[in-house]
């Protein structure tokens, strides 16, 4: 277990093994959006209630979740480098930042787009999920700008990770004073999307589109982390034998 | 520190030590404490100006308007918690002591919210009057801010700590301060919304309670990290 935590650790090591993985996270993830996406699209029932409106939580509720598990994998990696010193979770939680920074604002793109039709609004200031999702992004924001103003990248790891786990901490009260500061607000939480009860047609194209979003982040991950990767560790004899090697398309 | 004592300085000596020395530069320096209060007051005059002199309007945005203004004005003052230190040297001095840094921290971090914290919970029923605000609201209103200020000195802390040092560093630190501090605006104008509207408040001033009590047990630490790796 730690030998292999350890050889992780190791940029040349991770550096080929996400170079092996990606495409195995990507192709499986594109082809269950394109199944979840059709499905969802022209397969599904429509709503008895919100008719073709609801279909936007095909993109809706995958970037949501992604969004906060984004956010979840940064602070965890700040912790791990904190704690353990290690370069690649570092290099890790600066990866995943503007990644779960473009999920959030999709999410809050397409909720947005779903309340016009069903709110009659672009923007319902009563709902506690869309305040959430917007505060989300202010904490990713923040994020990225303190990671932008420190120019030494050791300390703009180690001070952003301090400003990712604070932000963890947060985040669950965000959410609940959020939550009692709409209940008080009348009832904004018109419609739930989708119900307990959920039809099959409309289910498992949502859950295809999940996991797919899921899949194709985790290699959106590694595509940036081996980026970063690379250059962090410029001037190592590594990345320029591997830059220099004939014939290699990494 | 006082001098001749023979036992070797406990933690709360340390703690007592910053606390006086940071009381004594806030006196020494009257503008740092004075300003933010100009300040809060002000931004509380710029909302009847804006707005209009309706006084049923005024009435009902006064909790949001003063618990804005004392947000403002407190991030204002955070800028200056760490900087002179920094610039001075003085909080390298802190960092090597054999006092544990958390416990310094906290020391000024509570000296911040004796001289910035402290004077707006004073200074704010003097502008709920001029909102016209009735007796009860106004004891809520200062109850949560209270409270409140504690959370924000706190919070804000940990933003100062991380910023401290950096060109740029004011805005930056709202960036940073202001999406962690909503919970403490959300529950400190609901609280004051509700006195006012006659309805029951506790839930919202046990919260407001709970989040300062775990941001005084948390903080300090994340505080303290983010001194140690603003200056290495």
């Amino acid at each position: 277990m730690w030998k292999w935590f350890h050889q992780l650790a190791s940029p040349p090591h991770f550096f080929r093994l996400a170079s092996v993985l990606i495409p195995w996270l990507a192709w499986p993830g594109y082809a269950l959006i394109a199944y979840g996406t059709f499905a969802g699209l022209f397969v599904a029932p429509p709503d008895y209630q919100q008719s073709d409106a609801f279909r936007i939580i095909y993109v809706h509720v995958p970037a949501a979740y992604l969004s906060m598990m984004a956010y979840m994998i940064m602070a965890i990696a700040g912790g791990i480098g904190l704690i353990w010193r290690m370069k690649l979770a570092h290099a890790v939680a600066a990866s995943a930042a503007p990644i779960g920074a473009s999920f959030t604002f999709l999410a809050l793109a397409s909720g947005s787009v779903w309340g016009r039709p069903m709110w009659g609004t672009w923007w319902e200031w009563g709902d506690p999920r869309l305040m959430s999702e917007l505060l989300m992004l202010f904490l990713y924001i923040g994020y990225m700008a303190l990671r932008s103003a420190i120019d030494d990248t050791t300390k703009a790891d180690k001070a952003s990770a301090v400003l990712a786990l604070v932000g963890a901490v947060n985040v669950p009260v965000i959410h609940y004073s959020v939550e009692w500061w709409s209940s008080l607000h009348q009832g904004a939480t018109l419609i739930r999307e989708g119900g307990p009860a959920m039809d099959a047609a409309m289910l498992y194209p949502l859950l295809a589109n999940i996991l797919g979003f899921s899949l194709v982040f985790g290699a959106l991950l590694l595509r940036r982390v081996r980026s970063e990767v690379l250059r962090r560790e410029g001037r190592t004899r590594w990345v320029r034998e591997l830059v220099l090697a004939p014939g290699d398309s990494a | 520190m006082k001098n001749g004592s023979a036992r070797t300085p406990g933690l709360l000596d340390g703690f007592v030590a910053t606390l006086r020395r940071d009381l004594l530069l806030a006196w020494k320096r009257p503008g740092d404490v004075l300003n933010p209060l100009f300040f809060f007051a002000m931004v509380c005059t710029l909302f009847p100006l804006a707005t209009g002199p309706s006084v049923q309007q005024l009435q009902f945005a006064a909790p949001g308007v003063l618990w804005v203004a004392a947000l403002l004005a407190m991030l204002l003052s955070l800028n200056s918690l760490f900087l002179a230190d920094h610039e001075d040297g003085s909080l390298e001095q802190l960092l090597v002591s054999p006092q544990p840094l958390v416990v310094l921290a906290l020391g000024k971090t509570f000296a911040h919210w004796l001289t910035n914290g402290l004077p707006l919970v004073v200074l704010s029923p003097l502008v709920a009057v001029a909102f016209r605000l009735p007796g009860a609201t106004i004891q809520v209103l200062m109850l949560t801010l209270l409270l409140g200020t504690i959370s924000l000195s706190l919070i804000g802390s940990i933003g100062a700590a991380l910023t401290v040092g950096l060109h740029r560093g004011t805005a930056l630190l709202s960036l940073l301060v202001l999406p962690l501090a909503m919970p403490v605006l959300i529950f400190g104008t609901r609280t004051v919304s509700l006195a006012a509207a006659g309805d029951g408040y506790a839930a919202g001033v046990l919260a407001l309670a709970a989040y300062a009590l775990g941001a005084l047990s948390l903080a300090p630490y994340a505080t303290a990290a983010a001194l140690r790796v603003s200056n290495e």
